[in-house]
């Protein structure tokens, strides 16, 4: 310790552009020179590890004292039990990290040193005796001998290698043509979401707008049975419709799609055709319905068609018509899958 | 009778001084009008004050919404091609006035994407004035007895009831602009959904009966009354929900919560990692070696 040489990285073989500075002489501290400063640190750093011993008594307290639920309000409004566990504990590890930082940096030696670095590769001796230990053992264990023992082996570690490629079965059956299709049927009526009542043309002023769910999820499935657990959330998140009455001269149908709509009432998928969020984020003044995940925004008014953001197809339009007692039915399922693309349409 | 004499010779003498046909002539009238408002038929009055409400509501409005409403209520259209000044007001009806002007929307500061919710302009005699008026251009919503949005009525049960539905309709019907616990949120071009917490549940109830703005509207045929009661009954009950676990940062959900989480918590991360690294005080001494 008596000279600067010693902090000298060695200096390495052949000719270098420039000589080798080295590294500066070491700086000492004020804790390391001065016996004052040093007890002071010494003193902070006990002192933060007692405040975090304080503050974990105060948690063991707390725990006992504050009873979970009955005093949600007690301290500025919130939980004390919350408040004093949450403020206890984090009082603790912030008194413990920093005392472990300042011990660190005014306490601790704190001189350079210097490590030089190693080839990665083993010595050119061992590589050689390693190989030839592998070929031994080959030799040794007379594979090559014995093409029956060597045969059957790599027969049965390839049924193991099949095994885990059988269970890639459980992933299907493949969804056929489900994608292409909704539970929504000829003649099913269109409800309301939540409360699942029927909807007459006159219920509706211009500018409503109602969440839709089809008949079928409340009264059963198309072989009657009631729908339930994933089936009825498969046939929820994909019969989702949002109903909405404008002027009837504001609707400008596309080709085929002129009876469509009822009385300036018109049914939209309510799945955006982007990644399928739902969405009912409409202006009554414009028509135009924004997805909240990533502005895809379609005009009801012009059969769902994407005006600004990412979606890439517009929105499916079920066509509705009126049954024998006045209330709104489909006409059909959805001529073409709801919600994002996927790889089979294109 | 002695008594009698003694106080209508006491009242006698002051029946001289110039006070005293005033008073009397006050008394009279005092009596004349008590008389009239106690025996007159309550229906003509109700009538004349109905009318008189109309005409006081026509004053205000051709003074402070005709610019734009047009002086019967019409709408003015602008000279640009489907733009309009201000919408018709014709059969809006009064629960649409007593929303947009009960809430300092009405009348408009500066023409903009979304008139602002500010202090209200009007007294709520002369809302009441205006309201009366814009409802007797067309029919359209009345105003909501407070009895249509009360659950004060209900048992303990059927107001537990009345909530849980209230809050799937809300969270069906109203979340995907007002957010999920009525914060609001943005909307195209510069639009906005308001925070609907802290609102009077009255106007909550003639936002969805007249759809201001841009809002879709939620008619009675559409949301029946037990349906918007419901509703407003859940918005209530967030209203007393307590915050269990401290700030909930304006209910936004994961924006502001992230938002907090990089700026304080990652901020507060870097912060420690530059104090490690930093250099520590050197002294220009040197260790006296042992």
């Amino acid at each position: 310790m008596s000279t600067t040489q010693e902090h000298l990285p060695a200096v390495p073989e052949g000719d270098e552009p420039i000589p080798n500075p080295g590294l500066p002489a070491h700086q000492w501290r004020p804790t390391d020179v001065d016996t004052r400063a040093e007890k002071r640190a010494e003193r902070q750093v006990a002192a933060l590890f007692g405040v975090a011993t304080l503050a974990l008594v105060g948690f063991f307290v707390s725990y006992f004292v504050f009873q979970v639920g009955d005093n949600w309000d007690t301290i500025a409004g919130f939980g004390a039990s919350n408040v004093m566990l949450g403020g206890t504990l984090a009082i603790a590890f912030i008194c413990i990290g920093v005392g472990l930082i300042h011990w660190a940096r005014k306490l601790m030696t704190d001189h350079e040193i210097v490590e030089l670095r190693h080839p990665a590769s083993s010595s050119e001796k061992d590589r050689t005796e390693t190989v030839g230990m592998v070929m031994q053992g080959i030799d040794d264990s007379g594979i090559a001998r014995r093409p029956l023992v060597r045969n059957s082996l790599l027969g049965a570690l390839g049924l193991v290698g099949l095994a885990p490629i059988l269970m890639l079965r459980d992933l299907g059956p493949l969804p056929g043509d489900k994608l292409y299709h909704t539970i929504w049927k000829p003649g099913m009526r269109v409800v309301r979401d939540v409360v699942y009542t029927p909807i007459k043309v006159s219920d509706l002023e211009i500018g409503d707008l109602v969440n839709c769910e089809p008949e079928a999820l409340a009264n059963g499935g198309p072989d009657g049975e009631p729908l339930e657990g994933v089936e009825l959330q498969i046939a929820k998140s994909k019969g989702a419709v949002i109903l909405l009455r404008m002027e009837p001269d504001d609707i400008t149908p596309w080709k085929g799609r002129e009876n469509w709509s009822v009385q300036g009432i018109v049914a939209f998928s309510k799945i955006c055709t982007h990644v399928g969020c739902p969405i009912s984020l409409n202006e009554r003044t414009t028509h135009h319905l924004l997805c909240p995940c990533h502005q895809s925004t379609f005009d009801l008014a012009d059969n769902g068609k994407v005006i600004f953001g990412p979606a890439a197809r517009p929105l499916p339009q079920l066509p509705i018509e009126v049954d024998d007692e006045g209330y709104l039915v489909a006409q059909s399922d959805f001529t073409e899958p709801v919600g994002p693309s996927f790889w089979e349409r294109g | 009778m002695r008594l009698l004499n003694r106080s209508a010779g006491r009242l006698s003498r002051y029946r001289r001084r110039p006070i005293a046909g005033l008073a009397v002539l006050m008394f009279g009238l005092l009596l004349t009008g008590s008389l009239y408002a106690a025996f007159s038929p309550a229906q003509a009055g109700q009538a004349e004050s109905d009318e008189a409400l109309v005409a006081k509501g026509r004053d205000i409005f051709i003074v402070g919404c005709s610019t734009c409403h047009g002086l019967n209520g019409e709408g003015i259209n602008s000279s640009r091609d489907g733009k309009i000044l201000g919408p018709s007001l014709i059969g809006v009806g009064a629960a649409a006035v007593d929303f947009q002007v009960g809430t300092g929307r009405m009348p408009l500061a500066q023409p903009g994407s979304q008139a602002q919710r500010k202090p209200p302009v009007y007294t709520p005699d002369e809302v009441e004035a205006l309201a009366a008026y814009v409802a007797s251009l067309g029919v359209g919503p009345a105003i909501p007895d407070e009895s249509d949005y009360s659950i004060a009525g209900l048992s303990e049960q059927e107001r537990e009831e009345a909530i849980v539905r209230g809050g799937q309709i809300f969270l069906t019907n109203c979340t995907a602009c007002h957010n999920f616990e009525g914060s609001g949120g943005a909307m195209p071009r510069g639009g906005y959904a308001p925070k609907i917490r802290g609102v009077d549940p009255k106007y909550i109830y003639e936002a969805m009966l007249t759809g201001p703005q841009a809002m879709d509207t939620f008619s009675n045929g559409n949301l029946s009354p037990e349906e918007k009661r419901d509703v407003i009954a859940y918005l209530q009950s967030l209203e007393d929900q307590p915050s269990y676990s401290g700030f909930g940062l304006g209910g936004m959900g994961p924006v502001s919560e992230g938002l907090f989480a990089w700026l304080f918590g990652i901020g507060l991360c870097v912060a420690f990692a530059v104090w490690i690294a930093a250099h520590t005080t050197r002294s220009s001494k040197s260790k006296v070696e042992a």
